[in-house]
Parts: structure tokens; C-alpha cells; sequence
């Protein structure tokens, strides 16, 4: 199925859903190892990897036949005996770190991991300064509103 | 004739925002009453001609006027009238007609119920208003127009999207639009305000219910994209961490932050610029999805380099409004002083705590989603951001506020001791932390996603039954049941809409945690288990449906020797469009999902099946409508009413969008 023409009509649609590209065959069953231990990495290891022709979507949820292809070369990687890193980096030496589905925490990419925990610091860090300064009262009249706004207030409200 | 008519009267609504953007304006600030009052009626007329205009563009696709452009593009005569009318939304066009449609209504809402309003402030947010609903007019005449006439008409249409017809899908659009675009009318009483230089424990009061509107269509937008993607993409997944998705995850975050900041404005007069600053953000997180969805630019940075008008338009759009609105923050928000005094443990200390997870959340969700443009613009890094980081990145900010919420919800306003503050929710701690030792040690596997999840909901749960027992006072059992039934709606409404977070909350971490799940092969009276029901297909047909052909498989579900449920996954695949669609079926039940899809016939016989057993789905989406049901509850309050300017003669009436 055409992809580019498949995420138009799904731009299109502004809706939320994302994969909209249909039917959702994702692993097949012929494509399941014997060894069920071995599967369940298969599909650990598949839920991390990006389709590379797809929106945002793992191999192990997409039906497009390059993904297929990838689940294969997953399986076929453990059962050679590869350890599950060893088949991660395996994958990003052929395809470069575009596979990985959360990206890797060096170089640039600090910034997406620091942006998170830096901001929540500087917003309590904001926070706490703002209910001290809140608490400090500097005027301890102005608690309520004056006369002339409790007036206004009753008015504007039409009580 | 009649198509030319809805052209023109888009045009003139045009003509109308521009001058209601400009002549209030200056009347406010002159002082002049009657450049003032007229952006009321302009506000009602502008309105009544777009909706005219969208009226044109309905009938254009319900009698199948194939020499519009977008009607051939996107309907065809043999589809079922629902999802001729849900076309008109389900392309590009037609949905930006009803986004400024929705803008226009909100102004002319504003209109109707403001005349408690300060004449020069209703001036004032009308006329910014007018300024958004202008940029979008003439967005959509000068970029996306959808009475574009095609010189010779083809007898039948292109067919919508089969994904789309649906019905949850079609009227997930307007929920979701009702909700982006509501959140302009917060923009606007936030930008009226700096223009005035004053903000008020009344501006809260006039702030809050357009806030609480638009969460509630954003609430149930969202579940009903997320539900639809449930029982439509055949394998149960939910909620993605598209791009899509998070743009209208992140205003409703904003959204949700604002809520509770304005309740501090209008309770406390605190926390008054931060609460402008939110509502500045809020639909400006509003201009960014419509960015991100519209210009393609997150699909590829390319293919937004190749038809690079309708996003270059949007992203002007976006930096005058933005850029304008912040300048204009700075220059005044050091006016807006605060008034409200209050300790560091108090209820105001606690909502201060609820918008800082909530908007850092939110920004944890921009900056996701926004950073592999950013890395390829500017690190030449070419690489992808999914859901196993937003997982790991958001997560945490939802448990934090899931623990905070129930003791910050029944802290006292201004002062409290914590201690004392806490002692009647310890009950509600223990059922939480018993019931989640009871689940840990009652699953198989070491995951603590499971018990962790249910602990939390249950404390959201248990904690909001608490918080209304307490706002029932402290005497006697009957006394207080009766006071219970008299409290005002909004208190209700809050904590209703608490135990719905809590509710989602159980759903969701028990669907990751517990999902059993079968591929395999399933040949005609096979018989196979899994989570002890035994799933046995009975037989698979071809059936024909009004603009589609059927693959429909029916399937018995076995509880040892009793029969549970018979279903019936089908297959589709639309002609006309050239595309298949699965239908799962789904056993729906309270504490489980029966799940299970069809794939095709297999070489040797048999066919490909896919079941799952999906625990507590209904759950998540049960809990995002009890969240919206605390919402309007919320708003149905008698305080809101008031506020909202509703006339004493008129008697009570909702300030609610049309639905």
C-alpha cells in the first residue's frame, strides 16, 4: 500500500489516529519462532524499532512489507544468538539511529532527556519562590477586595 | 447558484471579522459606546454567514454536487448519508470551514452571554476574536477554498477515506475542533485583559466556564479518537504518541492546567499573569497542531518544502498571534498584581503543584514531539521519537500527580496543617495501597505497572468520595447524606471528574499490563484457548455491504462448555477507494474485552486470527466521559451561570457550545 498517499488522506482527516494505514496485520503467524522465549524478545526488541517507511510506528504494529522484513531480520538475528543489544545495534549500524523509537541519550539528544526534569526544577524552583513571596503578605490588607471593587463586583455580576 | 451564495457569504463574514477586529478596538480605547457595540451584532452576523456558508458546503455533499472539487475528492454517491455529511469535515477544506465556523460561533457566544460583560472589555475580546476568525477567512479563501469549482464534473466521486467512515470517527472532528477553537476564546478574554490592564477575581469567573467547555469537547474528542482507534486498527492499541495525537493531547493538558489556575484567580486574585500566560499558551498549543496536521512538516520535512503555502500561511498565523500576544504579556503582566495571601501548604500551594506537572508534562510532550525536526534542522541527526520515550518521559509526571491529587484537593484555602489536613484520607490511602498488594499478589509476572496503576486509582477514586464527604460538614450521618445531595454542582463536578482520572487510570495501566494476546492459524471448527475462554471459528463468508465487499468470520467463544458469545470480525474492502479496512469484534464487558480480528485466508487452509483479551478497556474510555460528565456538571453550576453573564430575565441558560 502506498504510504505517502496513505498519510495524506490521514493529514487530511486532522483526526487524532495515527496509524490509520488499515488493517493492522502486524506479526503474521507464520512469521512466530517455535521457542516462546525467544518470540517474546522478538517482540520486546520490535516494539522499539520505527518502521522505517511508516508514521511513527514499530515494526511489531505495522503491516508494511519493509517492516515484516525487519521483524524477520530481528528473529532471524536471536535465533543466531544474539544477545537483545546485540541485535539493536546491528540494526541502527545498517540503518542508523533513525530505527530507534527513543532515541539515544548522547550528544544533542541530552536536550530532549534534560528538558523535562530541567523545566519541572525551574518551575518548582519558580513555584517555591512565589509562595514565599505569597506568604511574606506584603500588605496584609489586600486580602479582600476594597469597597469600591466588592461594589463593582456585585454589579458586574448583576446580583 | 447556491454554491457561489455560500462563497460569497464566507467572503462577507470575512469582510465583517475585519472590520470587527479593528472599529471596537479603537471605540474601547477612545471611549466612543457605538464603535463599541458594534461588534455585537457583527459578531451574530459573522457567525450566521459562516454557518450559511457551511450549510452550502453540507447540502454541496449531501446531493453529490460533483463539480466541487472537494466533493469529488472525497464522497461518492453510493455512501451512506451519515458519512456524506461527516465528508464535509473529513478533508482539508471542509475542516478548516468548520474550525473558523467554531471560532465564529464561540465569538458570537461570547456576544449572546456577555452582557454582564464591562462594555469595553466585551468590546475588546470580541474584537480579538474577529482578529483569530480573520486569519482563518482568509486562509481558508486565499489557500484552501472549498467551493473550488472543477470545469467539467466527473459523474461519481473518489469516495472518502474508508478509515473515516465510521461513526466514531465521524464526529470525533467537531468535539476535537470544538475544543481547540474554544480555547481561542480564553486567548481572547486573556489578550482583552492585558489591553485593559486589569484582571479580576470576575475576569476568572467570565474565564473559567469557556475554559471548562472547551476541555470537555477536547475530553471527548480525544476518547473518541482514541476508541476508534481501539476497535478499528485490529490489535487493540489505544493512543500512539503520534504527532497528531500529542497536538491534541498537549491544549488539553494546557487546558486542564488552566481550569484549575483560574479557580486560584477567581477565589484568591493569585496567580493572575501566570493564569493570562496559560491562556496565551493554550490555544497557541491549539495553532501548533493545527500546524503540525495541517503543513505535513512532521511527516516529513520535505514534503512540507514541496506545497509549502498552507503551512508557511498557518505558521504566520501562529507567530502573529503568538508573538503578539507575549509581547503584549510582557509589557503588562507586571500589572496584574496579585492580591490573595496564602502559606505554603494551602489549596492554593497545591494547584500552583497541579499546573506545574501539567504544563512541564505538556512541555515534555511538545518538546518530544517537535524533536526530530529540530535534530535534523539543526544537527543534521536524522532520527525518531516514539511512544517507548513518551512513556518513559511522561509517565512519571501523571503518577506524581495522581499521589498529590486527592490531599491537594481537600487542603483549605489560604493556611493548613498538613497533618490534621490529612487525616481523612488516610482511609482512602489504605483501601489504595490494599488493593494494590492485593492485585501485586494476585498477578503472575513481577510487573508493577499493574498494582502500581490500580493503587493510584483506586486513591483517586476513594480520595474524591472523601472529598465530598467532607464538604458535607462534620455532624451526623443523615445530616450530612442530606447535605451531600445540596451541594453546589461544582463541587460535584470536581470531584466526579477527579474519579474519572482515576477511573482512566485503572483502564490503562491494567490494558499494558494484563493484555493476553494469540496469532495463529485458525482452521474452520478448530478449537483454541486463551485466558481461559475457547475461541472456535465456525465459519467465514463473503457478504456485501452498500459500498464495500465483506469478509465476515463468525467465531464462538467458549467458557468450558457454555457459550459466552458469538462474534464476528470482518474484513472490508472498499472499491472505490481501492482500500481495506478491518472490523474487529469486541465482547465488551465491564472487566474485560474479548477482542478479535481476521487476517487473511493462509495457503494450506485456514486463516490468520488475532485475539486478544484486553482487561478494564472500557475503563479508559468510561473515565474520560466521567471526566467530561464532571466537567459539565461543573458548569451547570449556579455560580458559573452568574458569571457568565447570563441575564436575570432570561432565567438560567448554559453557556454551552452547540453539540
Amino acid at each position: 500500500m502506498p504510504r505517502p498517499a496513505l498519510t495524506a488522506a490521514l493529514l487530511l482527516a486532522l483526526s487524532l489516529s495515527p496509524l490509520l494505514s488499515g488493517p493492522l496485520e502486524a506479526v503474521e503467524p507464520n512469521e512466530i519462532l517455535a521457542d516462546p522465549a525467544e518470540e517474546a524478545r522478538a517482540r520486546e526488541i520490535s516494539k522499539d524499532i520505527r518502521c522505517l517507511v511508516c508514521r511513527n510506528e514499530s515494526i511489531d504494529d505495522s503491516n508494511a512489507d519493509l517492516a515484516r522484513d525487519l521483524r524477520l531480520l530481528v528473529r532471524e538475528r536471536i535465533t543466531a544468538g544474539d544477545s537483545d543489544t546485540e541485535v539493536v545495534d546491528y540494526l541502527v549500524d545498517r540503518y542508523g539511529e533513525y530505527v530507534l523509537l527513543k532515541p539515544t541519550a548522547t550528544g544533542s539528544n541530552l536536550v530532549l532527556y534534560i528538558a523535562g526534569p530541567l523545566m519541572l526544577v525551574l518551575g518548582l524552583g519558580g513555584a517555591v519562590f512565589y509562595i514565599r513571596g505569597r506568604r511574606a503578605g506584603r500588605d496584609a490588607g489586600s486580602e479582600a477586595l476594597s469597597p469600591e471593587e466588592e461594589a463593582r463586583l456585585k454589579e458586574i455580576l448583576g446580583k | 447558484m447556491v454554491i457561489e451564495l455560500g462563497h460569497f457569504a464566507l467572503a462577507l463574514a470575512f469582510a465583517i471579522a475585519l472590520v470587527q477586529a479593528i472599529v471596537p478596538l479603537i471605540g474601547a480605547h477612545k471611549g466612543w459606546s457605538g464603535w463599541m457595540a458594534m461588534a455585537e451584532p457583527a459578531a451574530m452576523a459573522q457567525f450566521l454567514l459562516t454557518a450559511f456558508s457551511f450549510g452550502v458546503l453540507t447540502y454541496a455533499f449531501v446531493v453529490s454536487d460533483f463539480s466541487l472539487r472537494v466533493v469529488v475528492e472525497n464522497s461518492h454517491t453510493l455512501k451512506p448519508m451519515l458519512y456524506k455529511v461527516s465528508g464535509v469535515w473529513g478533508n482539508h477544506e471542509g475542516s478548516m470551514l468548520l474550525w473558523v465556523l467554531i471560532v465564529s460561533l464561540f465569538g458570537a457566544l461570547a456576544a449572546w452571554f456577555g452582557g454582564g460583560l464591562p462594555p469595553t472589555l466585551k468590546a475588546r475580546v470580541l474584537a480579538v476574536q474577529a482578529a483569530i476568525g480573520a486569519a482563518f477567512y482568509a486562509f481558508i479563501l486565499f489557500t484552501s477554498n472549498p467551493f473550488d469549482r472543477l470545469a467539467e464534473a466527473p459523474f461519481d466521486g473518489q469516495d472518502l477515506n474508508p478509515l473515516l467512515q465510521d461513526p466514531g470517527l465521524a464526529f470525533h472532528p467537531p468535539f476535537l475542533y470544538l475544543g481547540y477553537v474554544g480555547l481561542s476564546i480564553c486567548f481572547s478574554f486573556a489578550v482583552a485583559a492585558l489591553i485593559e490592564g486589569r484582571v479580576d477575581a470576575a475576569w476568572g469567573r467570565w474565564v473559567r466556564p469557556w475554559t471548562l467547555a472547551a476541555w470537555i469537547c477536547l475530553t471527548v474528542g480525544i476518547a473518541l479518537g482514541s476508541w476508534w482507534a481501539y476497535y478499528e486498527l485490529g490489535w487493540g492499541g489505544f493512543w500512539f504518541w503520534d504527532p497528531v495525537e500529542n497536538a491534541s493531547f498537549m491544549p488539553w493538558l494546557i487546558a486542564a492546567a488552566l481550569l484549575h489556575s483560574a479557580i486560584v484567580v477567581e477565589k484568591r486574585e493569585a496567580l493572575k499573569s501566570w493564569t493570562i500566560l496559560l491562556s496565551i499558551i493554550a490555544f497557541g498549543f491549539s495553532l501548533v497542531g493545527a500546524f503540525i496536521t495541517r503543513s505535513g512538516i512532521i511527516t516529513s520535512v520535505h514534503a512540507f518544502a514541496n506545497d509549502p503555502e498552507r503551512g508557511v500561511f498557518l505558521l504566520m498565523i501562529l507567530l502573529v498571534f503568538m508573538g503578539g500576544a507575549l509581547t503584549l504579556f510582557s509589557v503588562r503582566a507586571g500589572a496584574m498584581e496579585a492580591k490573595g495571601v496564602f502559606g505554603t501548604v494551602s489549596r492554593e500551594a497545591a494547584l500552583v503543584f497541579n499546573n506545574i506537572l501539567l504544563a512541564v508534562a505538556a512541555l515534555v510532550v511538545f518538546v518530544g514531539t517537535i524533536w526530530p525536526l529540530v535534530a535534523e534542522m539543526a544537527f543534521d541527526r536524522k532520527l525518531s521519537v516514539g511512544a517507548p520515550f513518551f512513556n518513559m518521559a511522561f509517565t512519571p509526571f501523571m503518577v506524581v500527580l495522581a499521589i498529590l491529587l486527592p490531599l491537594g484537593s481537600i487542603l483549605p484555602w489560604k493556611r493548613a496543617r498538613l497533618a490534621r489536613a490529612a487525616g481523612p484520607v488516610l482511609p482512602a490511602l489504605v483501601l489504595a495501597v490494599a488493593l494494590g498488594a492485593l492485585v501485586w499478589a494476585m498477578q503472575t509476572g513481577h510487573s508493577a505497572l499493574g498494582p502500581i496503576g490500580v493503587a493510584l486509582g483506586a486513591w483517586l477514586i476513594a480520595g474524591s468520595a472523601v472529598d465530598l464527604w467532607l464538604r458535607a460538614g462534620r455532624t451526623g450521618m443523615v445530616a450530612r447524606l442530606g447535605r451531600l445531595t445540596r451541594l453546589p454542582r461544582a463541587d460535584w463536578g470536581k470531584a466526579v471528574a477527579h474519579a474519572g482520572l482515576g477511573i482512566t487510570m485503572i483502564g490503562i495501566s491494567a490494558m499494558l499490563a494484563w493484555s493476553q494476546e494469540d496469532i495463529r492459524v485458525a482452521q474452520i471448527g478448530e478449537r483454541y484457548d486463551l485466558g481461559g475462554y475457547g475461541f472456535q471459528l465456525d465459519r467465514v463468508q463473503k457478504l456485501e455491504g452498500p459500498n464495500y465487499i465483506s469478509t465476515t468470520a463468525t467465531m464462538s467463544v467458549w467458557r468450558g462448555d457454555r457459550q459466552v458469545a458469538e462474534m464476528h470480525p470482518e474484513k472490508r474492502v472498499y472499491p472505490v477507494a481501492g482500500m481495506p479496512t478491518t472490523e474487529a469484534a469486541i465482547d465488551g464487558g465491564f472487566l474485560r474485552d474479548l477482542y478479535v480480528a481476521i487476517g487473511d485466508p493462509q495457503q494450506d487452509g485456514g486463516w490468520a486470527v488475532r485475539t486478544y483479551i484486553k482487561p478494564f478497556a472500557n475503563w479508559i474510555w468510561m473515565g474520560a466521559i466521567v471526566m467530561a460528565l464532571g466537567g459539565l456538571l461543573s458548569l451547570s453550576d449556579r455560580r458559573v451561570r452568574v458569571a457568565a453573564g447570563a441575564r436575570k430575565e432570561r432565567g438560567p441558560v448554559l453557556p454551552q457550545p452547540a453539540e
